[in-house]
């Protein structure tokens, strides 16, 4: 994966020493502290760290984008071609910036302006740096778009945001990075908001633009199988602080760092793990079910013509006792309502879900009380899961509560469940903004089992922690669901998560099952092409192999 | 940081919460101050302020102008709090529901609010006390009914976002009901914008009531600011004190209120509490 580089090349771009302090009363007292590292020409250095440990703020202090006056550069050179960007005047910065550094950002839909057509934006960057003319600007942009390999770049150019996809936003931020051929380009989590298939063209396209136009790359992830797949060398950041540098194989296979040996050992192996012996016995059968959200269509069907979105489409899936079913799709692929459904926070169009020969679609509201504490649900987001205005006590009583039972014993039951999912016992009189998000989604599990539900429904659970953290949740997990004896059903987009934690597994795309079946079968062998396609996109799956292999060797 | 400090960091909120508490220490000490009726005549009329020992003056029929505004601030503050209670709580019953419940239950309930929005407050407010007989109920009624179509559109709106929020799904999935999620789950979470609202509103009814007086639709048993200005218009050019005085304290006092109404905005609203 190494590339020669070139020798006469100084380092582009060095940062020396780096300090840029938090305000009073935080934390620590540096957001980032002493960092250091360079970044030679058609290189590309991952910066890797989890959230908080400051790799986004060294990229906006190279930018000069600090957002001041909470954060401030306080001392530390940061030097581009020799020239130290931190004493340069606010003219020579944005001619830096856009011209010779540019960036990319997580998400495309807030980078880019939803008022202004992509041609526009893209001609600004260009007008506003270099003099040309309004025909050559255009053939610029319409070249750039072929660049980024978006189809139709006429179209494009007329188009606004919204009426592009994920990915082709993207693509067209990087069209607009690269529209000045600058130098460095720093793309601070560019992949995240993307699906895998989707995340996967992009790593691929930033690589042979790289190399196309000799840029440096800056690229700031959170994802260790992303930066296996793209590093020539990684720089992992832990609290502020560069804990470990060194080229992708050394820092990725020989990690030295206790931090780095942490953080590549929680990343979920794509081995699928033993499947648990199960007896046929469902416990939970979705039949056939159909769901379909419309919009648009007026008064008297003028205005916009209505639109459907198919986002359960015939879905028949089942659940054993005892098993844990993962739901693997994209975004859109209708998994999310497919959860909703479950636990009746959607109603159906048509089909059955029976629970225990009870279909739970023909019950009103009044009817599913009962049955409500044994389907429960773990949400995805653990910041607007829980009511701010709640203590973690009533959050976690309300339920038994509403069942009928006392104070006094929802209360024993809540502590002993707080208790069971790791947190310690003054949590109870605590509000959620005083938890981390894994203790937070410790906290929603803790809610979901005060109910001993029977089935569990988990929507994207770990998505939104942070590596370690997604680790020790999914061990909780387990281990949960081994001595309550739990069935789950559990959707993620994430395969690496999905091998370690499902026993089956349903792959949905737009709202139909393409496939389903044992974690290790549809591994080993998928038969639908989507399948191949979705398990081909994880990022890092080269490396795992190489981990693996290197294991098996050892033992 | 605590509410109070973050409050009191904008100052001139701070100084119309000052301005609020004389406003308030004059009207609950009125009758001490100036035991006597307001209505009553107690010296030559179209004294200037200062002579024959009226502090703003008298009236063109010899009443004490600084006596019937320590009095009329009583009437002004009573009616302003007890109009925007009112309409608070109409405008959060009827703005909750439509809100969480949403479809039908949204379309008939907005449509009964636009039908309020459409004809001017201030003119719907005359046409109210006209109708029904000057008097304090009726005054507070017809303040009440121009000024709920606001809170009920702002509660329906924040009821709007929260109520797909996944701590209200998961309150579904515990089996929750609708009325317990409403007022124990989310109205807690909108009680920031809805304080704020109010307090302004309360400037508002105070406006409303002294415009209505000055017109002449005040209830006649009570003296108010408002109806000191109406009384004394026919002057303004012999004895400009008046209308000039009690004019200034409705100024003074709804300036206050919308000082402290802001500061509460900037305290409560952790969106803008990073501005400065």
């Amino acid at each position: 994966m190494s590339k020669k580089i070139s020798s006469a090349s100084e380092p582009l771009l060095t940062i020396d020493h780096l300090h840029v302090k938090l305000p009073k009363g935080s934390e620590r007292t540096y957001a980032v502290e002493n960092v250091s590292y360079s970044l030679a020409p058609q290189e590309i250095l991952c910066v890797v760290g989890e959230s908080g440990s400051g790799k986004s703020l060294t990229a906006r202090a190279i930018m000069g984008l600090l957002p001041e006056p909470h954060v401030q550069y306080e001392k530390g050179q940061i030097l581009f071609q020799g020239e130290d960007l931190t004493k340069a005047s606010p003219n020579r910065l944005r001619q830096v910036r856009g011209g010779e550094i540019s960036m990319i950002f997580q998400e495309p839909m807030t980078a880019l302006n939803p008022v202004m057509r992509i041609g526009d934006q893209i001609d600004e960057v260009i007008r506003f740096h270099v003099k040309k003319s309004k025909r050559e600007r255009l053939q610029l942009a319409l070249s750039l778009l072929e660049d980024v390999q978006l189809p139709d770049p006429p179209r494009i150019l007329k188009a606004y945001p919204h009426q592009l996809s994920g990915g082709q936003r993207q693509r067209a931020m990087i069209a607009m990075a690269l529209a000045l051929e600058p130098k460095i380009l720093i793309a601070d989590e560019p992949t995240t908001a993307l699906d895998v298939t989707t995340q996967a063209q992009i790593l691929v396209l930033i690589k042979e633009l790289q190399a196309k136009h000799n840029t440096g790359v800056l690229f700031i992830t959170h994802d260790f199988g992303v930066v296996a797949d793209i590093a020539d060398r990684v720089a992992v950041m832990q609290h502020g602080k560069i804990v470990e540098i060194g080229s992708a194989d050394s820092v990725l296979n020989h990690p030295t760092h206790p931090y780095t040996q942490a953080l590549t050992r929680a990343v979920p192996s794509l081995i699928p793990r033993a499947m648990k012996p199960v007896k046929d016995n469902p416990i939970l059968e979705v039949k056939s079910i159909v769901k379909t959200y419309r919009s648009g269509g007026g008064w008297f069907g003028m205005g916009a013509p209505e639109k459907e979105v198919h986002a359960c489409d015939h879905v028949t899936v089942s659940l054993n006792e005892g098993e844990t079913l993962g739901i693997v799709g994209e975004s859109g692929s209708g998994k999310s309502t497919l959860a909703r459904c479950i636990v009746r926070l959607l109603d159906t169009d048509s089909g059955e879900i029976v629970y225990r020969g009870q279909d739970l679609c023909k019950l009103d509201r009044a009817g599913m009380r009962p049955l409500r504490s044994r389907v429960q649900m773990v949400f995805q987001d653990p910041y607007a899961s829980l009511n701010p205005r709640a203590t973690v006590g009533r959050i976690v009583t309300e339920g038994p509560v509403i069942l009928g039972e006392s104070k006094s014993d929802a209360e024993a039951r809540a502590r002993e469940m707080l208790k069971l999912v790791g947190l310690d016992d003054r949590s109870y009189e605590r509000y959620p903004h005083e938890f981390s998000g894994g203790q937070r989604q410790r906290i929603g599990l803790a809610r979901a089992l005060a109910l001993s539900p029977e089935v569990l429904v988990a929507d994207e659970p770990v998505s939104a922690l942070d590596v370690s953290i997604q680790a020790q949740v999914l061990d909780l997990l387990a281990e949960i669901r081994e001595r309550l004896q739990l069935s789950m059903v559990f959707i993620t987009h994430d395969l690496r998560v999905a091998a370690q934690v499902c026993d089956r597994i349903a792959v949905m795309k737009l709202g139909k099952v393409v496939e389903q079946g044992p974690t290790a079968k549809l591994f080993d062998y998928a038969e639908h092409p989507y399948t191949q396609e979705l398990l081909n996109a994880v990022p890092g799956r080269e490396w795992s192999r190489a981990q693996l292999e290197k294991h098996s060797a050892v033992v | 940081m605590s509410f109070w400090s973050r409050f009191s960091r904008n100052r001139s909120a701070v100084a119309g919460l000052i301005l609020l508490g004389i406003v308030i220490l004059i009207a609950a000490g009125a009758s001490l101050l100036f035991p006597d009726d307001p209505f009553k005549l107690v010296g030559k009329s179209m004294s200037a302020p200062g002579e024959n020992g009226f502090l703003f003056g008298s009236d063109t029929l010899g009443r004490d102008v600084a006596a019937g505004m320590a009095h009329g601030a009583r009437v002004s503050l009573l009616i302003g709090l007890l109009a925007t209670t009112v309409a608070v709580t109409l405008g959060v019953v009827l703005g909750a529901m439509a809100g969480y419940f949403g479809g039908w239950v949204d379309d008939v309930l907005m449509r009964f609010t636009e039908m309020f929005q459409t004809i001017p407050s201030f003119i719907f407010a005359i046409l109210i006390v006209a109708i029904m007989k000057p008097s304090i109920q009726s005054v507070i009624l017809a303040i009440s009914v121009v000024s709920w179509p606001a809170v009920a559109r702002l509660v329906r709106g924040e009821f709007m976002a929260m109520r797909n929020r996944e701590f209200v799904q998961a309150c579904h999935i515990i089996g929750m009901n609708d009325w317990r999620i409403m007022i124990r789950e989310i109205l807690p979470n909108c009680l920031s914008p809805i304080i704020v609202t109010g307090s302004l509103m309360v400037a508002t009814a105070i406006l409303i009531e002294s415009g209505l007086a000055f017109l002449g639709l005040g209830d006649p048993n009570i003296i108010s600011w408002g109806f000191q200005i109406g009384a004394g218009r026919s002057v303004l050019r012999s004895a400009w004190w008046v209308c000039t005085f009690p004019g200034l304290a409705i100024m003074l006092t709804v300036l206050a209120i919308n000082l402290v109404g802001e500061g509460l905005n900037d305290a409560m609203n952790p969106r803008l509490r990073e501005r400065t």
